[in-house]
């Protein structure tokens, strides 16, 4: 039992299953999944299709996170992205044409990778704190696909874009088998490979693992490149599903969001260890969390103060003060008893 | 200091040499320089370019149109002299801006209402602070629990923008004091009286010097025994307070409540910091500087305005100001530290 208390998911996943439960009570079809038209419906196959732009961020961002860093600029490049793939796409003769979309979701994927790269370079190279360096470009980037827009919201009738968010592929929803798809992919190359090893030991300590060999210059930039890549597809997500790309409300927050999850998987922002489960686990608590606030009849808008409440409760309890206070509170009958034995024995 | 002994230049060098000095010795104001020396090519290079830049009226709408986000920065350089961050400024101000806005609209008298409103916003900071200090939790994600915190509660408040009509507010926005062609209303009074209050606290106070020291190196602080802990928290709750200040002046300003106001502010206030020459790792930086930054911000805004351009232009020039201060910062700082071997 104590094992299974003492993992390091436990408490992620019991918050996880706890809030599925109080929804369950609360009404009964929350859990129900039905088959139509060999398609799945319910609620919790919406929350899997709707976490799925923030699943890619968050992952990227748990790689950010663990060589130390962070990137704030996800939300910007979210925007930009798909700000790229829906103009051209609203600009081509034929919007529904595959070879059109094709073009458009290379051109949205390659700015990301660039604009991942610039992030990168900043923080590996020139050497600024990965915080001011992503704001540069959360700043910046807004602003770029504002311009790329023309300060509209494009909107395109694209059967094969829309298909991307809210199509279907062998019962489950296209959004989140692309989602599943980069956590599989991210997963094997961390744990497979010692590129995992290698991003915790510069997550830990820089210094001593450029000293012990590891081209540690190379895996913080490939963790922007990452972060950048994931986002751009979490923007073409974002935009395919509400067939528009809306350079202001697109991904706004998501950096926080992110990290929010990051931190309640159990990935501590120092850099260092981290959990791909734990950031799934996250994800998921954060988009049934806000089910639950819409269902309970709250506006949107005023969710954020239950995540308000959810990160002081986690880092609170997370604190080591806590910890060493309770420690103190229900052994210190037996601490005492300890004392006086060793003032005994000094005297 | 003993090292200044070694670069002191003998006194026949020349001009140049004496710079030198002058820049080793002073690198820490170097940056606020550069600032100021951004804002007055803005200046003139706008009045070139349109003639009719350098406007007693434009000049004096210069500060009026960003009073509160002067407020913010000077908030917020507290926090950074520190070495930590607030990201919840923007969102405390829309919490205070909409929350005086209902008291008022309830009939609570603006005496007791805008007092309430700056409590609101030290609150908030308390809880930050608190955060940061007794539960080792990072400024970063303090903050960002005070941003989500305050955001939700503005929502609460109101999910829709409230009229203000208590004559007392518009008072502060609607008076104007000219100074021949100049004007200033009461709200760039507050703006400038809390910019110098927060000067005076910072350089010649027992307060202001250990906010500094925590930010040159909180270890040493504390074996100096200096009160860290007290420090610490009071930062974020003046920033919160200055919050709460920036929802007065910017209900005066737009004589309404509105929850979606700042969204992204917390940014500009940021940039407009270290664009100022303070430095993110703490310690180093001045409150003008933020000033002299809050300035080069509002003038990049009006410049686009007056192109006719798209407003999206000002965050990216925003950004990448930003960036060549950082960049410029790293070279200092670089240069310092190897000066220190």
């Amino acid at each position: 039992m104590k094992r299974v208390t003492r993992h390091r998911l436990f408490w992620p996943i019991t918050a996880l299953l706890t809030l599925v439960i109080v929804n369950t009570i609360a009404r009964p079809q929350f859990i129900a999944i039905t088959v139509r038209d060999g398609q799945l419906y319910g609620a919790l196959i919406d929350i899997l299709r709707n976490s799925a732009p923030l699943m890619l961020v968050a992952l990227g961002m748990t790689i950010v996170i663990a060589t130390r860093g962070i990137d704030l600029s996800v939300g910007a490049i979210m925007a930009v992205s798909g700000a790229v793939a829906l103009t051209i796409i609203g600009g081509s003769e034929d919007p529904g044409d595959i070879g059109t979309v094709t073009v458009a979701l290379a051109a949205a994927l390659g700015v990301s990778l660039v604009l991942g790269a610039w992030n990168g370079l900043l923080v590996s190279v020139v050497g600024i704190q990965p915080i001011i360096a992503t704001l540069v470009l959360m700043l910046a980037g807004r602003g770029v696909a504002l311009l790329i827009t023309d300060g509209f919201i494009t909107t395109v009738n694209s059967e094969p874009y829309s298909f991307i968010a809210t199509g279907y592929l062998l019962f489950l929803p296209v959004a989140f088998l692309i989602a599943l798809a980069a956590i599989v992919i991210v997963a094997l190359l961390e744990r497979r490979t010692a590129l995992g090893v290698l991003t915790e030991a510069v997550g830990i300590n820089p210094e001593a693992s450029r000293l012990a060999g590891v081209r540690s210059r190379g895996i913080i930039f490939g963790a922007y490149v990452t972060s950048g890549l994931l986002a751009g597809i979490a923007g073409i997500i974002y935009s395919a599903n509400i067939r528009a790309a809306d350079a202001n409300a697109a991904g706004l927050f998501i950096e926080l969001y992110a990290i929010l999850a990051v931190v309640l998987g159990g990935t501590s922002l120092m850099g260092g260890k981290f959990t791909i489960a734990g950031t799934v686990v996250g994800v998921l608590i954060i988009q049934t969390l806000e089910a639950t606030i819409l269902f309970l009849g709250v506006p949107p808008a005023q969710s954020p103060v239950f995540f308000a409440v959810v990160v002081i409760v986690v880092v609170v309890v997370q604190a080591p003060q806590l910890h060493r206070w309770f420690r103190r509170r229900f052994t210190s009958g037996e601490r005492s008893a300890s004392d006086a034995k060793t003032k005994v024995e000094v005297a | 200091m003993a090292t200044s002994v070694e670069t002191r230049p003998k006194p026949d060098q020349g001009l140049g040499a004496r710079y030198g000095t002058f820049m080793s010795r002073h690198s820490s104001l170097m940056p606020t320089f550069a600032a100021v020396a951004i804002l007055i090519v803005l200046l003139i290079g706008a009045q070139m370019q349109f003639g009719n830049f350098l406007t007693a009226r434009n000049m004096s709408a210069l500060l009026l149109d960003n009073a509160y986000l002067v407020v913010l920065a000077v908030g917020v350089t507290f926090v950074i002299l520190t070495g930590g961050i607030d990201l919840s400024v923007g969102s405390v101000m829309a919490f205070t801006g909409i929350l005086l806005a209902s008291l008022l609209a309830q009939g609570v008298p603006a005496i007791i209402a805008i007092p309430a409103v700056l409590l609101g916003g030290a609150a908030i900071g308390l809880m930050i602070g608190v955060l940061v200090q007794y539960f080792n939790v990072q400024p970063f994600i303090a903050s960002l629990a005070g941003l989500f915190l305050a955001r939700g509660l503005a929502f609460v408040v109101s999910l829709s923008s409230i009229k203000v009509e208590e004559p007392a507010v518009l008072w502060l926005q609607r008076t104007r004091f000219t100074i021949g062609e100049f004007y200033i209303t009461p709200t760039g009074i507050i703006a400038l009286l809390v910019v110098a209050l927060a000067v005076y606290i910072l350089h010649w106070t027992r307060f202001g010097r250990t906010v500094y020291a925590i930010g040159g190196g909180e270890q040493s602080a504390r074996l100096m025994g200096l009160a860290v802990a007290r420090t610490k928290i009071l930062v974020y709750v003046i920033s919160g307070v200055c919050g709460g200040l920036a929802g007065l002046l910017l209900t005066a300003y737009s004589g309404a409540g509105y929850p979606r106001n700042g969204i992204g502010t917390e940014l500009d206030a940021i940039a407009a910091v270290v664009i100022g020459g303070t430095l993110l790792t703490g310690g180093t930086g001045y409150v003008v500087g933020s000033l002299i930054g809050v300035l080069v911000y509002g003038t990049i805004k009006k410049i686009i305005s007056f192109m006719g351009a798209e407003q999206s232009w000002t965050q990216i020039i925003i950004g990448i100001l930003l960036l060549l201060f950082i960049v410029v910062q790293r070279v200092i700082v670089a240069r310092s530290a190897r000066r220190r071997r």
